[in-house]
């Protein structure tokens, strides 16, 4: 707490408004914040944490209050206002593009030049080298982005800010990507950054980290304040019914079973990634009925290929995947879901939903093509219609319009919508991937309802997931994969945290194990 | 020396009919890597060889007639950018509308200033864009026929330097690129994304008037109405080519004018039916499209329309 | 957006759209009011000018629907044009050289057509399928060795007509003109004599490609609708990840669009040989009836049965267009500023809608200034 100097409000966000139309996103929030602080924001997906610092970065307008950096009033109209006060910005989807290196990344906008307009990039990756040095945080400045690991990119992006000359640093939701050890490391830097005179916002909804870093925490629950807390003087059980204004249980509730039989083999897979390089390595695995298997690990060590092999959207190289003994290796989308295997994507937007169909039209995707809905190659909307109505009713799709369009449908709408179709053929293995991503507390508390449902029918589940937390509070066993294979299998209750965080990092042994 | 001659002839016709193309798909290269499509070049080039015909007869002065050119290209460029960039319109709807307006003004006005004919009268010799190295080689000789062309063939050349230099070597490059790859980084660092949509949109307005000029008052001397029939298409097709950078584009615009050139040559010399040449060239540009091209993706926001929120 | 504001987006594009080509008139000159009366009085002056709209219009309403198809499923069909020239080329060729019963000549020439122009379609989407090539470019070169080929064709010496530049006239059995041979036999000229409207009405190639491109608009409308290809087209239009990851085979279905699309573009070349110019000419550019589909798709917001009010607005300007210039010596073109405006409106849902909001606050306004 020494780094805090109270004299020094750096931020206060008076009554702060904002309205989307007719919703409010920010409903007369106040906030303060002193210089040398790393200050939580605490909220759920959509309380509109974000929304508050997008005002506070100059990205959008408040509809009403005021702002104080300084001590002195500001009317930040757009992002440069804000870097002229020293204020910078660490979206939660890195504002990073791809094809540049790092420094012409960090240098954008303020570039240096020598004659007519000509870069000069030397000079300025010099610049950065320093800068990181100075604050410990090791970038290679001619690298390009598509090249370095997502850390990597986030060290980036807070050199972006401090080459701005920040020293209000705003960070949302920065640890979602990173592994247990990467976010070890994050929270050194913050401290250290703030050892250095600087202010630290960081938008979160993990309870674990504001009570590890921050010193306040300001909870927003639907847009509005709930209350500012010194964080040594509450529990992350308190934290938490501030957050959703109820008690809230985080272990969903299972009951013990036994796993039955294998019901889906996979044996020395080898998938390639866009690129053409190998993405899954001699992988293999097995799953049982009754039992949800959860697959931990960080972005990018072949979940991705491994699950689109696994659903016939990628072609595997060489391996097996045998589902009820039959080999389904290679075969086509339709093939594979008629063999009993059916999935809710990673991405709803682009694989799971036609955004510009209607939910009844949605929800027969996989099975237009079969009685009733479909007879000779002529719909048969009425049978559609009704399947629509009793789905949407069964599954709780609000609002209970079958003509809406996925589209107009809330994110945990849009994955009810999902989950309803692909339990339409009462599938032997159900393949989740990400199935939480950007719901709210409610929604994921359905879904992971619903898969333990699926578990206690004696179905499988294959879980994949970058929330570490989920894949524990969720799986019968974890199954811990990087660099496309699978390096460890424990069971869930044997699991702890550290040991599965230095897998997913790859500090494990190299071996691969069998079941 | 026959050969060599022949040779000669062939490059120096390629050459003449890649100029053109080569202007307007550093336009094309230019607003897609902002993230503006643009499949109006078509129109915009024929708007260009309109005027640049029509001023370069009035005034008797070729580059008066080149520049015009240029302005009238950007002025059709802007209306792609005001419906694309401010009203967030679908860009390739609007580049259709783009090639409906731009020959229709272009046909519609040659009927009022040359009373009623569909094309503008001739422009003399001398006012054509000059040879800057006619009389430097013996005539005939391959120098003469590789080397001795219209001053808007070594322009092109030497603009597809400048754009490259321009993308990837200026600030303003920078931007555009970052502009076309990831709009709303480009904003959060202060970038003002719709100044820099429209400067690039603009400017390959400019450059594919300069295109439909280089045809009109170089490689021939007047505009008619099928004088730009499908080289705005092509430009942009080199522009994919060329996998969105100024030197790959202007390399396809080199194969098809190659094409064109050799098709020529061979239909003078009558062993092969003129129209069977004629599709060469385009059969070509597939070929090598499926030979060496394949699934090319351009800037990751290209076509994409961007707005701020509010 | 929903559907009734689409259509007014449309309606407000079209009253924009005359009104940029009434302005383009007054700056050159013209009286436009004058113009829209010449233009007018061009389609609805005589049955003969009803009917020569609808015979213009015909080819732009298939194109029309061939692009609006594939805009359903996702594609861009820049390539009518040489579809359209690969269909009216072979239906020549069948009409000329082969020997068959009225009636069933006229439908294997047609299908011929449609047939060829399906495979030339199907190229582009094979490309795209097969090796991901961007179907714009492909068709865009398609179009242009189509008309090459088409010329090729025409100069083959049993084909061409001496001295003409164009090919061999169909026969007779082949033509689907209504009523052809009727209209000049003796009993035909009496009846008409007595029958002015009719007269007037059958004196242009009057033929059954209208009602063909009604009903290819309806069956378009119930494929899309009605019908699981319907269904897997659009799913693999709308999201091809989606539909891919639903078992679609997207592939197949990209081909399978680009061949229905090339189909009915090449119908519209058929209809418009053994109906209308009972030839193939030898062609130095483009006809431009691909280009106009474009618009008509986009100003019916690709919903084929739009596209048949959609062409004949078109058809019925480009004809009536056609008589500014002998009657005031307007140049024609300011049809095309006219439709390039509509399109470049309706390109622009966002601008019409401000505008739409202005003025409904602004009535709003007055109102509360009243009240007071």
């Amino acid at each position: 707490m020494s780094n805090i100097d109270f004299n020094t409000k750096v931020v206060e966000m008076k009554n702060i408004t904002k309205k989307f139309g007719d919703f409010v996103a920010n409903d007369n929030i106040d906030l303060t914040v002193h210089k040398g602080e790393i200050h939580a924001l605490l909220g759920e997906n959509g309380a509109g944490k974000t929304t508050l610092m997008n005002i506070l970065y100059g990205l959008y307008q408040p509809t009403s209050g005021e702002i104080y950096i300084k001590g002195q009033k500001v009317e930040v109209t757009n992002p440069n206002v804000a870097i002229k006060y020293g204020i910078g910005m660490v979206h939660q989807h890195f504002m990073l593009i791809d094809p540049f290196t790092v420094t012409e990344n960090i240098v954008l906008g303020m570039e240096e030049t020598k004659n007519f307009g000509i870069l000069n990039l030397e000079e300025a990756a010099k610049k950065v080298e320093e800068l990181s040095k100075k604050f410990g945080l090791y970038v290679d400045p001619n690298a390009y982005i598509q090249d370095i690991s997502v850390g990597m990119q986030q060290r980036v992006e807070i050199l972006k800010a401090l080459y701005r000359g920040a020293d209000i640093l705003i960070l949302d939701e920065p640890t979602a990507v990173l592994t247990p050890q990467e976010i070890e490391e994050l929270m050194e830097i913050l401290k250290e950054l703030t050892k250095q005179g600087k202010t630290v916002i960081i938008i979160t909804h993990k309870l674990k980290e504001i009570k590890q870093v921050a010193d306040y925490c300001t909870i927003i629950r639907r847009g509005k304040k709930i209350d500012t807390v010194k964080v040594e003087d509450v529990s992350e059980e308190d934290l938490a019914s501030m957050m959703v204004g109820r008690n809230v249980s985080f272990k969903v509730d299972k009951v013990d079973k036994k796993p039955g039989e294998v019901v889906l083999e996979i044996d020395n897979l080898y998938v390639k990634d866009n690129r053409g390089l190998d993405a899954v390595k001699g992988l293999s695995l097995k799953l049982r009925k009754g039992e949800i298997l959860g697959i931990a690990g960080v972005d990018g060590n072949g979940q991705k290929e491994l699950l689109e092999a696994l659903t016939g959207l990628r072609k595997v190289e060489s391996g097996k995947i045998i589902m009820n003994g039959k080999d389904i290796t290679n075969l086509s989308p339709r093939e594979i879901i008629d063999s009993g295997i059916n999935n809710i994507p990673e991405d709803r937007q682009k694989r799971g939903l036609v955004l510009d169909f209607t939910v009844a039209e949605n929800l027969i995707l996989e099975n237009y093509h079969k009685e009733p809905f479909s007879n000779k190659g002529k719909l048969n909307h009425k049978a559609i219609n009704d399947f629509a109505a009793e789905s949407v009713e069964k599954f709780d799709v609000r609002p209970r319009n079958i003509n809406q369009l996925a589209g107009a449908l809330s994110g945990g709408n849009q994955q009810k919508v999902i989950i309803a179709r692909e339990i339409t053929n009462d599938p032997e293995v159900l393949i989740a991937a990400q199935p939480t991503r950007g719901l709210d507390v409610g929604a994921i508390e359905y879904v992971h309802k619903f898969l333990v449902n699926q578990r206690d029918n004696d179905k499988a589940v294959l879980l994949i997931s970058f929330e570490l937390d989920e894949i524990m509070d969720v799986s019968d066993k974890i199954a811990v994969i990087y660099d496309g294979k699978i390096v460890d299998i424990i069971d869930s209750k044997d699991a702890d945290e550290n040991t599965i965080g230095l897998l997913m990092a790859g500090g494990g042994v190299d071996d691969e194990q069998e079941q | 020396m026959k050969i060599l001659n022949d040779i000669g002839g062939i490059i120096g016709i390629s050459l003449m009919y890649s100029a053109p193309l080569i202007y307007t798909s550093l336009g094309g290269v230019l607003s897609e890597n902002s993230g503006v499509v643009n499949i109006g070049l078509e129109g915009m080039m024929t708007i260009g060889a309109f005027t640049g015909a029509t001023v370069a007869y009035f005034t008797k002065n070729p580059w008066l007639g080149f520049i015009a050119a240029g302005i009238a290209g950007a002025l059709l460029a802007l209306l792609h950018a005001i419906a694309c960039v401010t009203f967030t319109a679908d860009q390739v709807v609007s580049g259709i509308a783009i090639n409906f307006i731009g020959p229709g003004v272009a046909l519609f006005l040659t009927k009022i200033f040359f009373d009623g004919a569909a094309m503008t009268i001739p422009i003399d010799l001398d006012n054509k864009i000059p040879r800057p190295l006619e009389g430097l080689f013996s005539q005939g000789s391959i120098l003469d026929s590789v080397f001795n062309q219209y001053a808007t063939v070594y322009i092109a050349f030497i603009l597809v330097f400048l754009v490259w230099l321009m993308l990837y070597k200026t600030k303003i490059g920078l931007r555009i690129r970052a502009v076309g790859e990831h709009p709303k980084a480009a904003e959060t660092l202060g970038i003002n994304v719709y100044r820099i949509k429209y400067l690039a949109v603009i400017l390959s307005g400019v450059l594919a008037g300069f295109g439909g000029a280089a045809m009109s008052i170089a490689v021939v001397s007047n505009f008619r109405n099928t004088l730009i029939s499908g080289q705005g298409f092509i430009s942009l097709a080199a522009v994919i080519f060329g996998k969105w950078k100024p030197q790959g584009a202007m390399w396809g615009c080199l194969l098809f004018g190659a094409a064109q050139g050799i098709s020529i040559y061979l239909g003078q010399s009558g062993v092969v039916s003129s129209q069977l040449l004629a599709m060469l060239p385009y059969l070509i540009t597939i070929v090598v499209l499926i030979l060496f091209v394949g699934e090319s993706s351009g800037p990751a926001a290209n076509g994409v329309p961007y707005e701020r929120d509010k | 957006m929903n559907k009734s504001n689409k259509v007014v987006v449309t309606i407000i594009s079209i009253l924009f759209g005359l009104l940029v080509g009434a302005l383009t008139l007054l700056i050159a000159g013209f009286n436009p009011i004058e113009a829209y009366g010449v233009m007018f009085e061009g389609i609805f002056g005589s049955p003969k000018y009803i009917s020569w709209t609808i015979v213009r219009s015909t080819p732009l309403i298939l194109t029309g629907i061939s692009v609006a198809f594939a805009f359903k499923t996702g594609l861009f069909n820049i390539g009518a044009e040489g579809q359209y020239i690969i269909g009216s080329l072979v239906a020549t060729l069948v009409g000329y050289f082969l020997k068959l019963p009225i009636v069933i000549h006229a439908i294997v020439a047609i299908l011929a057509g449609c047939l060829a122009a399906a495979i030339w379609g199907g190229i582009a989407g094979f490309l795209k399928a097969k090796f991901g090539i961007n179907e714009v470019i492909t068709t865009i070169m398609l179009n242009w060795t189509a008309l090459y080929f088409s010329n090729y064709v025409v100069f083959w010496e049993p084909f061409k007509r001496p001295n003409r530049d164009a090919s061999q006239q169909i026969l007779d059995t082949a033509s689907i003109e209504i009523l052809e041979k009727w209209k000049v036999s003796d009993a035909g000229r009496e009846f008409l004599k007595n029958h002015d409207f009719l007269r007037e009405f059958l004196n242009p190639p009057v033929n059954f490609g209208f009602i063909i491109a009604i009903l290819v608009a309806i069956l378009v409308w119930y494929i899309l609708k009605h019908t699981t290809l319907g269904y897997q087209l659009k799913a693999v239009g709308f999201n091809k990840d989606a539909a891919e990851y639903g078992g679609i085979d997207v592939k197949r279905n990209m081909v399978v669009a680009m061949m229905i699309a090339g189909a009915i573009a090449g119908l519209a070349g058929a209809t418009q040989v053994l109906g209308v110019s009972k030839e193939t000419a030898i062609l130095t550019a483009v006809e431009g009836y691909g280009f106009d589909g474009m618009a008509v798709a986009l100003i019916a917001n690709s919903n084929p049965i739009a596209c048949i009010a959609a062409g004949l607005l078109f058809g019925g300007l480009k004809y009536a267009g056609s008589k500014l210039q002998p009657l005031m010596g307007a140049p024609l073109e300011v049809i095309n500023i006219t439709i390039g405006v509509i399109v470049f409106f309706i390109a622009m849902p966002k601008l019409i809608n401000i505008l739409r909001t202005a003025i409904s606050n602004k009535k709003r306004g007055v109102k509360v200034e009243d009240t007071k």
